[in-house]
């Protein structure tokens, strides 16, 4: 990782000049972690700051620094020259082709049937469920950065926006969640355009910049604004939802009692479940038959070339506003989910982590792709998971993975942009039609 | 009027620690033309080394404070610098000719592994010192009571603060180096072939700025006493509002945008509350990028096909 690409001077072969690179490369290291990691400071109970060495730690860093950038630098000379493209046999690319086309039926198929198969592990329920969170956030995500091309670092905003309008409308008068759903949807998309209007005048990543700003705001304003929101402390209390209009609890009104089968607190898991996956599923559905429509072709121009959609007579404007409004509703329904399944939010769970969170996954699964986006969540989830405990360790892995996929596979892991419209056939076009001043 | 006056010392004080962040900032994005965003959390990062050197220092038995001070300026300005270089070299030379967001997406990786990088290695907690510069002069009592205070850590802020200006002024207007970083500024591919060499200029407008970076957290460790992981991650965002504010690519006007940045947020501070001083700083941000998005000091950009 440490390696330094050569990039004006040929890479030197030879065990020398391997063993040079790795010296330096250690060398920096050391200096890098000499205080940083050798030396741990911490404040004692009397407030005094107290520090011990690791030499320790320091020296294995340090070797595991020299040792892998050998171990690139031999990577890289027997890999080749990176940038090349790969022969790959026609057998392989047809037995691609056949998975791709029925990894997502089959995906679908097995989601659905997760709930039958996983009736009775509750934690892995649970785990689906918070995948699928991610899915449709990243789903909705993907419109605005995949489709559009606008960097959104404030995403988390609008989910922010959904949660706490459902929480406030429930809680306050008692709203039930199916009403309250659509209303979600529809006050994240209006601060989406409301935030949207001024600023999409901007270019990408003044835009991005503003995003994040506009979505810190939103969470302090929910911090200070005690009277509203409570702030720090949260709402709890939020209601569950109900099978539309009937409760799914142990009462004698419960859905459990009028069908006539015993009570368990499972079934309100799997209620959750499908409708999670319902939302999601909605989310791919409208995305998928927007990019059908001309507004959806319209996004797709501007995220490749925006002076040339100008130039076509693309409102970009409002092109960009759409998208924006679109993502922006789809992550206020997931809002409004996510607050119905805690039952409890508070503005801790609205952080820019959570927004950075949604846009590795949308970038790690291609940006634009629906089935990448779908996998790389489940990755992303997953591989938290397995960090369960490690809070620091897992940022800190995750923020490499962020990095080391730009370098390396920039375009997602299921890299797919190719444009909706193209055209099957070239065409000759006489000459005397293109020449200049003749149009 | 004395409050007044005792804001806005306070305010120019901490206007100066943005704006030497900002510089960062705006050299890069001259430059290379990208936002670096992990450009805040190498602020936090010499502000660590800064605390770590000070207390090396201070249990080996040091007690002259200038001493102490010049060893810690040295220390934590050459490993933050070399820690500029070394995120230049993984994270963006590789994406140099990406296509346009990977930049920006590789800046935020960094900006999570600098974070959490810190809170594994030195744990989360706040890390505070004893005050270590005292003292310090009464401008003026009124006759309530009120003091103007001028403390001795504040002076010292300043006068860094102009004197690295100067000399960073110097080295761009009047050295080879600076004439380099000009020339990339203009037409990296033009620079080139006229012998400039565009990977090393590169690299030194890194290293230059994340110095400035830890210069910045050597004084905001002073002024307020205290370092944590976090830290970056605000100042960050509020130094990129100063160079935008002063108009981002302008090194007069990033120094600028932070003085008017630590004045602002003062002043808010001081007469509206507290709480929203943050969003104060961002509403400045969105304001100023939809009316005024060259900024104070900076030059329309034209995009050409």
């Amino acid at each position: 990782m440490t390696a330094p690409s050569t990039n004006t001077a040929k890479p030197a072969t030879g065990i020398p000049a391997l063993f040079k690179t790795a010296f330096i490369n250690a060398l920096v290291a050391l200096v890098l972690f000499s205080l940083m990691v050798g030396i741990r400071t911490e404040a004692g109970s009397d407030g005094q700051l107290t520090y011990w060495t690791r030499f320790g730690e320091l020296a294995s860093l340090v070797g595991i620094v020299f040792g892998g950038s050998i171990v690139m630098e031999l990577l890289r000379q027997w890999i080749g020259p990176t940038g090349t493209e790969k022969l790959v046999p026609p057998a392989i690319r047809s037995g691609m082709s056949f998975v791709g086309r029925y990894l997502a039926p089959a995906l679908l198929i097995f989601t659905l049937l997760v709930p039958v198969i996983f009736y009775n592990q509750r934690y892995i329920l649970d785990l689906a469920i918070l995948v699928l969170t991610y899915v449709m956030l990243g789903w909705g995500l993907n419109v605005v950065v995949g489709l559009a091309g606008l960097l959104d670092l404030g995403y988390v905003a609008f989910y922010a926006v959904g949660a706490y309008s459902y929480a406030l409308l429930a809680t306050n008068f008692g709203w039930s969640f199916w009403v309250c759903l659509p209303l979600a949807g529809i006050l994240a998309a209006f601060w989406g355009v409301l935030l949207g209007f001024p600023v999409l005048r901007l270019r990408g990543d003044y835009l991005a910049i503003v995003t994040l700003a506009f979505g810190e705001i939103i969470r302090l304003v929910i911090i200070n604004w005690q009277s509203l929101t409570g702030g720090p402390n949260g709402v709890s209390g939020i209601p569950r939802p109900t099978f539309f209009g009937i409760p799914l609890d142990n009462s004698d009104d419960g859905l459990a009692a009028k069908l006539g089968i015993e009570y368990s607190s499972t079934h309100r898991i799997i209620f959750l479940f499908y409708l999670i996956l319902a939302l999601a599923l909605l989310t791919n559905w409208v995305t998928i038959r927007l990019r059908r429509l001309p507004i959806g072709r319209a996004w797709e121009a501007l995220r490749e070339d925006e002076v040339a959609c100008r130039a076509l007579g693309i409102n970009t404007t409002t092109t960009k506003l759409t998208a924006f409004a679109t993502g922006a509703m789809f992550g206020g329904f997931a809002g409004a989910f996510f607050a119905t399944r805690q039952g409890f939010i508070s503005p801790e769970s609205f952080t820019f982590q959570e927004s950075a969170l949604v846009l590795a996954i949308v970038v790690l699964g291609g940006m634009g792709s629906q089935l990448g986006v779908a996998l790389a969540a489940l990755a992303m989830i997953g591989g938290f998971e397995l960090f369960r405990g490690l809070e620091g360790y897992r940022m800190l892995v995750f923020g490499m993975a962020m990095v080391l996929i730009m370098i390396w596979r920039p375009r997602g892991l299921i890299g797919h942009r190719a444009p909706t419209v193209y055209l099957t056939k070239a065409q000759a076009i006489s000459s005397d039609l293109v020449k200049e001043g003749h149009g | 009027m004395d409050y007044f006056a005792q804001q806005l010392i306070n305010g120019l004080v901490l206007g100066s620690i943005y704006g030497l962040i900002a510089i960062g900032y705006t050299m890069v994005y001259g430059i290379v033309g990208m936002i670096n965003f992990a450009h805040g959390d190498v602020f936090m990062i010499g502000g660590f080394i800064a605390l770590i050197t000070f207390l090396i220092l201070v249990s080996l038995g040091l007690t002259a404070i200038p001493v102490i001070l010049l060893v810690v300026l040295l220390v934590s300005m050459a490993i933050t610098a070399l820690y500029g270089w070394t995120i230049e070299r993984i994270a963006y030379r590789p994406l140099r000719h990406s296509f346009r967001l990977a930049p920006m997406l590789s800046a935020i990786g960094m900006s999570f592994v600098l974070t959490n990088y810190s809170q594994v290695a030195q744990g989360a907690r706040v890390k505070p010192i004893p005050p270590f510069i005292t003292g310090g002069y009464t401008l003026h009592e009124s006759t309530d009571g009120f003091v103007i205070q001028l403390s001795n850590i504040q002076i010292m802020v300043v006068l860094t603060t102009i004197v690295l200006l100067a000399i960073f002024t110097w080295l761009v207007s009047r050295t080879r180096l600076g004439r380099d970083m000009r020339a990339c500024e203009q037409d990296q591919t033009m620079a080139a072939l006229l012998g400039v060499n565009v990977d090393r200029t590169i690299s030194m407008t890194f290293v230059i700025g994340a110095a400035l970076a830890a210069v910045a957290g050597l004084m905001y460790l002073l002024y307020y006493g205290l370092v944590d992981f976090f830290m970056g991650f605000v100042a960050g965002i509020k130094a990129f509002t100063a160079a935008v504010l002063g108009g981002i690519g302008s090194l007069p006007g990033a120094m600028l945008g932070g003085l008017a940045i630590g004045l602002i947020e003062t002043f808010w501070s001081a007469y509206f509350s507290v709480e929203y001083k943050d969003v104060a700083a961002f509403s400045i941000l969105i304001v100023v990028l939809i009316f005024m998005p060259t900024g104070l000091l900076g030059r329309p950009e034209v995009e050409k096909v």
